[in-house]
């Protein structure tokens, strides 16, 4: 994907993002969402006006989380965790005590 | 005596002093529900066995002469279906997740166990916590107990609906972009988000971890106080927790309630008002910081310049959080599976088209575009930024005053439909309570009248500084206070006395 238009996102490119999503959007969506999210994209875009390169707040750090975190331990110690029943209790297919899950390589792989 | 009219406080009270059964509360709210959710439908799962075995413990301890669990032993509380729940199903509004019974309690739910908290049902919410007026609920929309053909606020528009139609006096909400506050403001009820860290998140279905804060809601402040201090505190099962005492809520809401707030600088936020604000609300408004000085606070400007930037950076920062956290729900481990394709991919594609609604599927594109290599730095990383400069605003304007006011919500509660296809025109519902997020301070809404357009309830919202809930609270109070006992405001009922009585079926 090129970066050279941000702010505007074509029919295309959403059908683009919705494979790497994992989503299987219609035809009648795509048309919804390409121009529902090219109006959002046009209204986010504006973070580029500040902190933009070569301005003031250039070099400003990012902020990825509200409260400054550090690695965080306990100790190693063994505590409960879910049975294999309650794991599996709500799986949508399970047999011998496992996820039972479609073939995870298509036949072309 | 109705007790679905009563506070948290009395309820307690009256239980506590064995004037009345927890049970026979607990009856009453579920009779109240049985007769109002039809018009309201604050609900989507109303667990009356198991309140009723729960009040029911509540008695019998009591009855044996031990003392009550917690100040809140035996008053009813309706809670996001968003919180685990180890004997109630939690859908989070998705259609994904529907019927899924979670293995675990949230900490929050256990929380409310272990105080003796009678849980009535899980409330209704836009899928996922996405939304801000409950109608992105995949189980229809929740209407607002002022005017039924309106929206409730969202995403916990089940909370405050609920609230607001005495169906329960507390309730839990969470709070990503104002889905507590916004609500409240709708509804003419309190929110609360605690300071980010402040309430635990084991258990909470993630939306965007960096932003997903529960938090209490009541119809009075010293009933979200007295709530806000038994979910609170430290929790170490999530490492984002503040391991510090959780501030005294409580006293300061008793403390404010007394109604001086002489040496009190309350700093009103320059960007938060004008274009884009009903005129209404705007009234209420300033109607609210004139009492406020009255109280003895003394009242300045300050400017967050950066905050007409919050809107754009919350919303490059909440969807990419959401893209990554609702990739979980593959079809594999729980949830629904669609069958019909090949491969796992297949499935798990026609399992998120079938499964996910129109604004999680929205969001989850646009943040998988913000995190594409070429957009990052254009997008994601200017948005990080952004945060930055709206966290040092806060910081700057914390040194001018103790606590930030401004309007709730731009608007009082607008008609089911109206925004339902327009996102941006839905998105700019948040303006006001976004930048708190975004800087993990703590903020409350307090409802400040009546807008006079329409008749429905404005909120006052009011920040504090991370950790600073102590000071928010007693500003609340104090306010509070001081509006229902105003002689000149008709008839000296508290705000919330005035919803109208609903139509009830029987």
């Amino acid at each position: 994907m090129s970066a050279d238009s941000p702010g505007t996102i074509s029919r295309d490119e959403v059908a683009h993002l919705a494979r790497l999503a994992r989503l299987a959007v219609t035809d009648r969506e795509l048309d919804l969402f390409a121009g529902q999210l090219d109006v959002i994209l046009g209204a986010v875009a504006r973070v580029g006006e500040v902190a933009a390169p070569g301005s003031d707040l250039a070099e400003i750090p990012p902020t990825s989380h509200a409260v400054p975190l550090e690695n965080v331990f306990r100790p190693d110690e063994r505590r409960p965790g879910l049975t294999q029943e309650q794991a599996l209790a709500c799986a949508p297919a399970a047999e011998d005590g496992r996820f039972r899950v479609p073939q995870i390589l298509g036949e072309e792989a | 005596m109705d007790l679905t009219r009563l506070t948290a406080a009395q309820l307690a009270e009256k239980v506590h002093s064995r004037e009345v059964s927890a049970v026979e509360v607990a009856q009453a709210h579920l009779d109240r529900i049985a007769a109002t959710d039809g018009a309201v439908h604050a609900f989507l799962h109303v667990a009356a066995e198991s309140a009723l075995q729960s009040a029911a413990l509540v008695d019998a301890a009591l009855d044996a002469g031990r003392p009550p669990a917690s100040p809140l032993a035996g008053v009813p509380l309706a809670l996001k279906d968003v919180f685990t729940t180890i004997d109630m199903p939690t859908t989070c509004g998705s259609k994904i997740l529907e019927g899924w019974h979670p293995p675990y309690d949230a900490t929050v739910t256990a929380r409310l166990r272990a105080a003796g908290i009678t849980i009535l049902g899980k409330t209704n919410m836009d899928e996922f916590a996405m939304g801000s007026s409950t109608e992105y609920s995949a189980y229809g929309p929740t209407r607002n107990p002022w005017d039924t053909s309106r929206i409730p606020g969202g995403s916990g528009g089940g909370s405050a609906a609920s609230l607001a139609a005495f169906e329960a006096p507390l309730a839990i909400g969470t709070d990503t972009g104002g889905s507590i506050r916004q609500p409240a403001a709708m509804t003419g009820t309190v929110g609360v988000k605690p300071t980010y860290g402040g309430v635990s998140r084991y258990g909470l279905v993630a939306c965007a971890s960096s932003l997903d804060q529960g938090g209490p809601c009541a119809r009075t402040v010293l009933d979200a106080a007295l709530l806000h201090e038994v979910i609170g505190g430290y929790d170490p099962l999530d490492s984002t927790s503040i391991d510090a005492p959780v501030p005294s809520v409580v006293e300061a809401a008793r403390a404010g309630a007394s109604g001086d707030l002489t040496g009190l600088r309350v700093g009103v936020v320059r960007e938060l008002g004008g274009e884009g604000y009903q005129p209404g609300v705007e009234r209420a408004y300033r109607g609210a910081v004139e009492r406020l000085e009255k109280l003895g606070a003394e009242v300045v400007e300050v400017s967050c310049p950066h905050f007409e930037y919050a809107l754009a950076a919350y919303y490059l920062i909440l969807p990419s959080e959401v893209s990554s956290n609702l990739a979980r729900f593959d079809a594999m481990r729980y949830g629904l599976r669609v069958d019909g394709g090949a491969s796992a991919e297949e499935v798990m594609a026609l399992t998120r088209e079938a499964g996910f609604g129109p604004e999680v599927k929205r969001r989850i594109i646009l943040g998988t575009y913000a995190l594409s290599s070429g957009y990052y730095d254009a997008y994601y990383g200017q948005a990080q930024k952004v945060r930055t400069l709206i966290a040092r605003d806060f910081a700057a304007a914390f040194e001018q005053a103790d606590v930030l006011v401004s309007p709730t919500a731009p608007t009082t509660a607008f008609p089911i439909g109206d925004k339902v296809d327009d996102p941006l025109a839905m998105y700019l519902n948040d303006l006001a309570t976004i930048p708190t997020n975004l800087a993990g301070t703590a903020a409350m809404s307090v409802p400040c009248g009546l807008a006079e357009e329409d008749g429905l309830p404005a909120g006052l919202q009011i920040m504090a500084p991370a950790l600073g809930e102590a000071r928010m609270y007693r500003v609340g109070a104090a306010y509070e206070a001081a509006r229902d006992a105003d002689d000149s405001d008709d008839s000296r009922v508290p705000l919330i006395q005035r919803v109208p009585t609903l139509e009830v079926s029987r």
